[in-house]
């Protein structure tokens, strides 16, 4: 019993103790998830795949579930299809920085190669809309600008704005601004329906069609202020509160100056 | 011992205060040159909006910090044009306040009647000329002139008929009937329910019948918001749940409120917020108002499938679209 309680003491036992206790931990660990690891499917699995799985382990697990299965705050991404994915997380929606109520666009966190092996693991867990390719997204050759205007102001400018520039939505949820959207992230977003916004399938908006809303959105980026400051082209709003403040404000002045008594 | 108040005293006018440039001779010579230097800015406000209205090229744009890429012709002529005239105006005022006449002078308030002479001296004129226009000795003139008097307070009487005529039913239906295609807007072609994935929204209108035009009017009442959500997240009484049709449900775009568009749907929400007042609809109630102004669901338009498979309307609405009027029973 001394013998113990000596070496219990000496200087390296708490070093020791501490080793032992995390190779405990270590090999436990990987025993039980190795137990838990879903089993190899037969089919060979692709690099892209393994290595989308490997960030989604990472960087995504934690809310979305270990097999992307969903949790209380994070849907499940299982039939989301590679389009969610690049949309989400090329635009760097995802991963969100905070769990405010919407996720907003920043600088990706991933680079292109992650994100597509992240979208090819997604999509291996379930069909679903595909990341378009770039041969398809022609809108300058298949899209018309003043039908694209039309569409736009039926399906879009509601939360859009008339003009794409975004607007308020309930309890602090909004819609961005298109300006500067690179096409392919539109087509994304109608085809999967990202946060509040709704699907639009190709049946109700056809490709050409989405195609010439990419046209007019690109016609209206280009569009120069002919009529001096845009004021964010949201309409009377803004123009309304420049007038109230700074129109009636330099009346307000003129009229005390009108009144005032030379000296 | 006098108990009477001594009344305050009026204190009459204040002392006039005069101007510096009224015995200034230096402050009178600045204040005429302020004058002259707005006019001066007027005029440099004109040639600046002559300038830009001649010699600068329409598509010239330049930047500016605050208000981004502007068109340089459309700038000066506005920025010019305020100049010119705000300058003279400031000018004139200047002019009147510094350097005008600064004398007080006491108008007298005259009786505003007329002296009895006077007045009696006006009644027998118009006599006299009513009598040497002979208005008794010529009934011909004195009744054409009745008669285009008359029909002259007519007219405006007459056109109050634009007020009318009463919309009868016009106000309580659509042009949906029993067996209407849905059809999308814009675009007109017809919808499959597979056409919809969970989460789709279709805007969409009535199918047009063979020779049928498409007002403003009618789309003003007939717009439909097409929302296709799982089918097990409806709350519905049984009736309007026959209505749906697997997960996909129906609402008139018109709000119940004031009458705007509502389309903005949120999908992870199932909410509907009309963007004039805010009033928000939960779709998974049949557009219950959970938020807002309107007074009322928006009326829900049932659905069916034709032989080929196209979703059509079972029915009209069973209610009038949009918002109240006074006829409405409800």
């Amino acid at each position: 019993m001394k013998k113990l309680s000596r070496l219990r003491r000496h200087r390296f036992a708490s070093p020791i103790a501490l080793f032992f206790a995390l190779f405990l931990v270590g090999t436990t660990f990987s025993v039980a998830s190795a137990t838990t690891k879903p089993a190899q499917s037969a089919f060979a699995r692709s690099a892209a795949v393994d290595e989308g799985r490997q960030i989604f382990l990472k960087g995504c697990s934690s809310c979305h579930g270990l097999n992307a299965e969903g949790g209380a705050i994070a849907p499940s991404l299982i039939g989301v299809g590679a389009a969610s994915v690049d949309f989400q997380v090329g635009t760097g929606r995802m991963p969100m920085a905070d769990m405010s109520v919407q996720a907003m666009r920043k600088k990706p966190l991933y680079n292109e190669e992650q994100t597509a092996a992240l979208a090819a693991y997604v999509a291996s867990l379930a069909p679903g809309p595909a990341i378009p390719d770039a041969a398809s997204i022609n809108y300058e050759r298949d899209g018309n600008t003043a039908e694209g205007g039309e569409l736009f102001r039926t399906n879009c400018a509601m939360c859009h704005n008339f003009a794409g520039q975004g607007g308020a939505l309930t309890q602090g949820k909004y819609a961005p601004t298109l300006m500067g959207v690179e096409p392919k992230y539109i087509l994304e977003a109608l085809a999967t329906g990202p946060q509040s916004m709704p699907v639009f399938s190709d049946k109700v908006l056809t490709p050409e069609e989405k195609l010439s809303i990419i046209k007019w959105l690109k016609a209206a980026e280009a569009e120069p202020n002919l009529g001096g400051a845009s004021l964010g082209r949201v309409g009377p709003v803004t123009e309304g509160l420049l007038v109230w403040t700074l129109g009636l404000g330099l009346l307000i002045g003129v009229a005390v100056w009108l009144a005032s008594k030379a000296r | 011992m006098s108990t009477e108040i001594a009344p305050v005293e009026d204190p009459g006018l204040p002392a006039h205060i005069h101007r510096k440039a009224d015995h200034d001779p230096v402050a009178e010579k600045k204040a005429e040159r302020q004058v002259a230097v707005l006019f001066a800015l007027s005029a440099l406000g004109t040639v600046l909006m002559i300038y830009s209205y001649i010699f600068i090229p329409g598509n010239k744009f330049i930047f500016l910090p605050i208000m981004g890429n502007t068109n340089a012709s459309q700038l000066f002529l506005g920025i010019g044009m305020a100049a010119s005239l705000f300058f003279i105006g400031m000018g004139a005022i200047q002019w009147a306040r510094a350097l005008m006449p600064d004398n007080e002078v006491i108008a007298q308030r005259h009786e505003m009647r007329s002296s009895d002479e006077d007045r009696a001296d006006f009644v027998d004129t118009v006599k006299e000329r009513a009598g040497t226009a002979g208005l008794g000795r010529r009934p011909l003139i004195k009744r054409s002139l009745g008669l285009a008097l008359g029909l002259v307070g007519l007219s405006p009487v007459l056109l109050l008929r634009d007020l009318g005529p009463l919309p009868k039913m016009e106000l309580s239906q659509t042009s949906w009937r029993a067996g209407t295609r849905l059809v999308t807007d814009p675009g007109d072609r017809p919808i499959k329910p597979s056409d919809l994935e969970v989460g789709a929204v279709a805007q969409v209108l009535p199918e047009l019948r063979q020779g049928q035009e498409r007002t403003l009017a009618d789309i003003g009442k007939d717009a439909v918001l097409l929302i296709r959500i799982r089918p097990q997240d409806f709350q519905l009484s049984p009736e309007k749940l026959s209505w749906t049709h697997e997960g996909i449900i129906a609402f008139s775009k018109i709000c119940s409120h004031m009458g705007c568009a509502i389309a903005l749907y949120e999908q992870q929400t199932k909410h509907l917020l009309c963007p004039c007042h805010q009033s928000t609809f939960d779709v998974t109630r049949g557009a219950k108002v959970i938020f807002g102004p309107a007074a009322r669901p928006l009326p829900q338009l049932a659905l069916s499938l034709d032989a080929e498979g196209y979703l059509v309307a079972k029915q009209p609405f069973a209610e009038p679209v949009g918002p109240s009027f006074w006829e409405r029973s409800s």
